[in-house]
């Protein structure tokens, strides 16, 4: 097992090429529950356990079914529909089972079904032929990596929010500036790994 | 017995209740003279162009600052100095000889986009004048890394060009280094007195540990955050910075040159843009050395001062949400998980 490749895949998804600071995907939910840090923090803690789950169902899949049929076109909508699949029925599960943790987490399920970074993730590790631990690795990256920039991100807006910021420039426009500018920073990252 | 009476008389006001002579413009203006040692020895070594440089992102930033005021119909504040600050941050960042859209684009997105658009001074969350110079070096990578070698005298512009001193490490190691400049000793003394390739404001170390003595002295900057962030480079260089195995680095180097000396005692040390409890400036500290020698020492970029102050810059409200020092007395909540 090659550990220094999994914790490189770990470095570079979350950091280097941080998937909403230098692919930009994923800015609907990144700027919807940035405004407050609980919210962040509770977006994060779902998003990295359904990023890593899904994962590696689909990389089951995509092995297993896709590939002996030699149906890997598909990979767009079948990918789709397992995560779609998954979190509905992670969402009715939890409604029975635990509702507390439900109230806390299951809002912010339905908004990721449709998330761009959580299909990016297997559409990647299928393009780039990773092994299961491998795709494992590259999802839980890149949740930590989103979950990293949620966490940034709502104590920034938290900061600025008696600022005297110009009236038009004030909730989004500013948010996508904030973005452009922490994006310009991570960019001292690149070159560090080159996989 | 009326004017007994006058000095015994209770005020009752609201506070602050103890009053100093303190401004921001007098706090602005003096970190202004203090990097005027520094900004002689560029002109010194760079001649006339450091003046032009400089003049022109001065100019810029306290025009565009003015100007978007008056649209915005807010105070002009270019009096207290900041904008004048900026300009003068990143005229000394930049290469000697850059075209003069160079500082106009660069002042620009300093103070409009990362100052004004936030609400001016003491809301922006980044340093502008680093701001503006990331942009730049992104924008223009090939003229934002034309170095020039400093020439003691002035000269026309058919200065040779050159590599930086770190870019010389990275590129070609150590040994390459020590004879560009003769000796080891020749090295040392090169950069502490800035007669290297550079940015116009960063070569010259003795000047700008000038410049930190005025500051520190006047109290306007405390040890915390240059200190860790000198002491954590000085460190992670010794450990990791050689090439024959742990504990053989030479943290003389990578101390003296690059950016390093400018960026802890007047980026790093910015008021609004670090955290502003103690603890929170140390662990910014080290947080800005550690990132600078990872980019460094494995990084893309030769020198990495800027993109560390950047990102810290990005943590530092997470830093001081974290180091919220207890409430006298206050009980801890005891949280309930289930």
């Amino acid at each position: 097992m090659d550990f220094n490749k999994l914790f490189q895949l770990i470095v570079a998804a979350s950091l280097i090429n941080n998937f909403v600071f230098t692919r930009f995907l994923g800015l609907c939910i990144f700027f919807g529950v940035s405004k407050k840090m609980e919210t962040a923090v509770g977006m994060s803690i779902t998003f990295t356990a359904v990023m890593v789950i899904s994962s590696a169902l689909s990389w089951v899949v995509f092995k297993y079914i896709m590939v002996p049929l030699d149906i890997t076109f598909l990979k767009i909508i079948v990918f789709i529909g397992i995560i779609a699949a998954f979190v509905q029925s992670a969402d009715t599960i939890m409604k029975k089972m635990s509702p507390s943790l439900y109230y806390k987490l299951g809002i912010y399920l339905a908004l990721i079904t449709t998330n761009c970074i959580i299909l990016a993730v297997p559409l990647i590790n299928s393009g780039e032929g990773y092994s299961f631990l491998e795709s494992m690795a590259f999802g839980v990256g890149s949740g930590l990596g989103f979950a990293l920039a949620l966490v940034i991100m709502a104590s920034i807006r938290e900061k600025l929010e008696l600022a005297d910021i110009p009236a038009p420039f004030r909730g989004l426009p500013i948010s996508f500036i904030i973005a452009g500018l922490i994006a310009l920073a991570f960019t001292g990252f690149s070159g560090l790994i080159t996989l | 017995m009326s004017t007994e009476a006058k000095t015994h008389q209770l005020v009752v006001s609201v506070s602050p209740h103890v009053r100093d002579e303190e401004s921001i413009a007098r706090i602005m203006w003096t970190v202004n003279i203090a990097l005027l040692p520094a900004f002689i020895m560029a002109v010194y070594y760079f001649g006339p162009r450091a003046v032009y440089v400089t003049a022109l992102c001065i100019a810029t930033s306290v025009l565009s600052e003015y100007l978007f005021q008056r649209w915005l119909k807010k105070k002009t504040t270019i009096s207290d100095g900041s904008a004048f600050l900026t300009g003068l941050l990143l005229g000394m960042n930049l290469p000697p000889g850059v075209p003069f859209y160079i500082p106009l684009v660069g002042s620009f997105v300093a103070i409009v986009i990362t100052k004004t658009l936030f609400g001016g001074l003491g809301y922006n969350i980044f340093n502008p004048a680093l701001i503006g110079r990331a942009f730049l070096l992104l924008t223009w990578p090939k003229l934002m890394t034309k170095w020039y070698e400093p020439t003691a005298l002035f000269v026309g512009l058919d200065a040779k060009t050159t590599a930086t001193p770190l870019g010389i490490l990275k590129e070609e190691g150590l040994a390459k280094l020590v004879e560009h400049f003769g000796d080891k000793a020749g090295v040392y003394k090169s950069l502490f007195f800035g007669s290297t390739a550079g940015s116009l404001g960063e070569t010259s170390a003795i000047a700008l540990l000038i410049g930190a003595a005025i500051l520190l002295y006047k109290r306007y900057i405390t040890w915390h955050i240059p200190f860790s962030f000198l002491a954590s480079v000085a460190v992670i260089a010794w450990i990791f910075g050689g090439k024959g195995g742990l504990f053989t680095g030479d943290p003389v180097i990578h101390l003296l040159s690059g950016g390093l000396m400018l960026g802890a005692f007047f980026m790093a040390t910015d008021y609004v843009t670090c955290p502003t409890i103690r603890k929170g400036q140390i662990i910014f500290g080290i947080g800005c050395g550690a990132v600078t020698m990872l980019i460094r020492l494995k990084g893309g970029f030769p020198e990495g001062v800027m993109f560390a102050i950047l990102l810290m810059n990005c943590f530092a409200p997470l830093i001081d949400r974290n180091v919220k020092p207890e409430q006298f007395g206050a009980v801890k909540k005891k949280e309930d998980k289930k």
